[in-house]
């Protein structure tokens, strides 16, 4: 099985029962540096799924938990070259699919071709770049597919259906639909067009169909439960990390009771 | 033929930006998948309406009866005397509101009126640019937010109280470097909160396309008056232009008309501030690499990990660590040499603009002045046209700090 197909069956196993599966987001190296094998290990026993953030000195997509904990992560000497060297040093390997998010300039600065290459090496299964829409990601594309890398497309409420097709088209590992127009971690309810949009990318998408931005807790995952493969908890795990809480506790107080 | 050679005939014969919005490898459209339809949506409109007959007769109007143009074209006589060349400035000063700024404030707010937008959203630096955004939705009667660094708003303190008393709200940025970058990075995310209802009115000739040209479009009103206005007086073509570059908005306007002519030489002025050390200063084509920041692909002050680099500069409206693509383009091409004047000797030129000719110039603007000193000392009795993109007195409280802090 390849790096991305990982993770479409990682999802579809977790989401079997109807329930969302969890995609678990952290900044590398916040709340600190010593600190991150450790709560990356916690997290991707409770989660399904875990993101990576890769900290970056503008990131122009995210509201203000992630500004705080990249910039809280960028003063400690956090750096993509790092966060791979930490990645390689983790034995056993983590049977959780990793993804990095990270916005592109961190990644051209690396180079694409060795970007993909000591990926592979560290274990992780793709990206996802906020900044890297559908039609300017052909190179970051081809570098990531040939080493069977995922490079996760986004969608929005916004997109047009045409464009939709065509983003679901170049899905691998999961498509990632916004699910507000805005920056990451904002408090919001489900809107009832939300769970509509989500049909909609759905039957578009090859791959499953995971919602984020502004997923905070129990009530919202019920009200996505069937119109979803997954969620991405990104700000709210953060918040939860910065306060001391236990990640892998509270993950698992998202996941159903249901018998 | 060269990459180089082949990108400069391209650049003569006007070919950019492309259809994906490309300056030679610069430019593009790298921002969240959000924002993709409104970029659309402005670039329709911006088909549609820019070269528009109506739309200019609009723009031309309210130009010429409320933005006061054309602006002059000054010889400065005792200036040339002591520099030892012949300078001309293009008075962009004189303009409404004090600066260049407002061709492009004004040509976009009438875009947005048109595109049915219900609210203005801009960036500022030195609050130029703010000003001009509040001033040209006041006049149209749209509602205006202003995002400014909190360093900026100390350091440009009048600017601030110009753009509320002209209606706009201004929301201070106290993320990130607390200046003109993080302003942008905080527009952008509040009109990523309300992409098809808000208007992002972008002050300088940098972010996702179709920005750079719009901004190119509205300010080259400045170099087609110049350049006409020149040979008016003077029969021919001056032998060199200089602008100074920040984002690049008011050298793109005043460079665009003279690229094809290639007996002049044309330079552009980056901010030095305290030296070539890192964070030093904010001289993205001098020192930079190509990288994306703020949806394009153009140089860029950053280290070795891709993080943007802090910059410095005296002038609030030079002090950023990204630049145009157009201008990534016109230095690779080599039809624009980059060069740098520094915190002082552009200080330095504040004073004897101020002392020969009785014009107090922005900081921004002294940065060319600076650039043009120095072409005079090397091209005795030649000509040089300047880009004199403001007035100071927003520069006041630095001003004090240092130019009269020195003096009793």
């Amino acid at each position: 099985m390849s790096a991305h197909e990982r993770i479409s069956a990682a999802i579809r196993t977790a989401s079997a029962d109807g329930d969302p599966a969890l995609v678990a987001y952290l900044t590398a190296g916040f709340p600190s540096r010593e600190r991150f094998r450790t709560d990356l290990r916690r997290i991707a026993g409770a989660a399904d799924v875990v993101e990576i953030g890769v900290p970056f000195t503008d990131p122009m997509a995210d509201g203000v938990t992630i500004q705080r904990s990249s910039r809280a992560a960028l003063e400690q000497g956090v750096s993509l070259r790092w966060i791979l060297a930490e990645l390689e040093a983790i034995r056993p390997r983590l049977a959780t699919p990793l993804l990095l998010m990270s916005y592109l300039n961190p990644l051209l600065a690396f180079g694409i071709e060795s970007l993909a290459a000591a990926a592979e090496r560290a274990g992780v299964t793709g990206f996802i770049v906020p900044d890297l829409p559908f039609d300017e990601g052909d190179a970051v594309h081809a570098a990531l597919t040939a080493r069977g890398l995922a490079l996760v497309q986004m969608v929005t409420p916004v997109t047009s259906q045409e464009r939709l097709a065509r983003i679901c088209a170049r899905g691998q590992g999961f498509v990632y639909a916004v699910t507000i127009t805005g920056t990451t971690g904002r408090n919001t309810g489900v809107a009832a067009n939300v769970t509509q949009y989500l049909d909609i990318v759905r039957q578009h998408a090859n791959v499953p169909v995971c919602a984020g931005f502004g997923i905070r807790g129990r009530e919202q995952l019920e009200q996505l439960r069937g119109h979803v493969d997954g969620v991405v908890i990104g700000s709210a795990l953060v918040e939860l990390l910065e306060q001391g809480g236990d990640p892998a506790q509270w993950l698992q107080s998202l996941r159903s009771t249901r018998p | 033929m060269s990459m180089n050679s082949e990108a400069l005939q391209e650049l003569i014969a006007g070919r950019f930006p492309d259809a994906r919005g490309r300056f030679g490898p610069f430019g593009g459209r790298y921002v969240p998948e959000t924002l993709i339809p409104a970029l659309e949506r402005l670039t329709e409109g911006v088909q549609a309406h820019l070269h528009d007959t109506e739309f200019r007769q609009t723009l031309g109007s309210e130009l010429a009866t409320w933005a006061g143009r054309p602006t002059a074209l000054t010889y400065a006589g005792r200036l040339s005397a002591a520099w030892g060349a012949h300078i001309w400035l293009k008075r962009e000063d004189l303009a409404h509101t004090g600066a260049h700024k407002i061709n492009n404030a004004l040509g976009q707010a009438l875009l947005a009126q048109r595109l049915g937008a219900r609210r203005i959203v801009a960036e500022t630096g030195a609050g130029q640019h703010g000003v001009a955004s509040a001033a040209a939705c006041a006049r149209l009667g749209l509602p205006c937010t202003v995002y400014m660094g909190a360093i900026d708003m100390e350091r440009q303190a009048p600017n601030v109280g110009r753009m509320r008393l002209l209606g706009a709200q201004v929301v201070p940025v106290t993320g990130g470097d607390r200046t003109l970058r993080a302003a942008i990075d905080e527009a952008l995310r509040d009109w990523v909160s309300d992409p098809l209802g808000t208007y992002y009115l972008l002050g300088s000739a940098v972010g996702p396309h179709p920005y750079p040209y719009l901004v190119r479009e509205l300010q080259a009103v400045i170099g087609r008056e110049a350049r006409t206005q020149y040979q008016q007086a003077a029969g021919r073509l001056p032998d060199a232009v200089i602008a100074c570059v920040g984002g690049g908005s008011n050298a793109i306007g005043m460079f665009h008309a003279f690229v094809p002519d290639r007996g002049v030489e044309i330079i552009g002025i980056e901010a030095g501030g305290r030296g070539a050390m890192l964070g030093g200063n904010a001289a993205t084509l001098s020192f930079g690499r190509p990288g994306v920041l703020h949806g394009s692909y153009s140089m860029l002050l950053q280290d070795a990990d891709g993080q943007i680099q802090e910059t410095h500069s005296v002038s609030a409206g030079l002090d950023y660590p990204g630049v145009g693509p157009e201008h990534a383009l016109l230095a690779h091409s080599g039809r624009v040499r980059y060069e740098t004047a520094g915190d002082e000797e552009s200080l330095a030129a504040v004073r004897a603009l101020c002392e020969f000719e009785g014009i107090l110039p922005a900081l921004e603007s002294a940065h060319a002045l600076a650039g043009a000193r120095r072409w005079a000392h090397a091209h005795a009795g030649g000509t040089v046209l300047v880009c004199l993109s403001g007035r100071g007195d927003k520069d006041m409280p630095t001003f004090q700090q240092t130019l009269l802090a020195e003096r009793p």
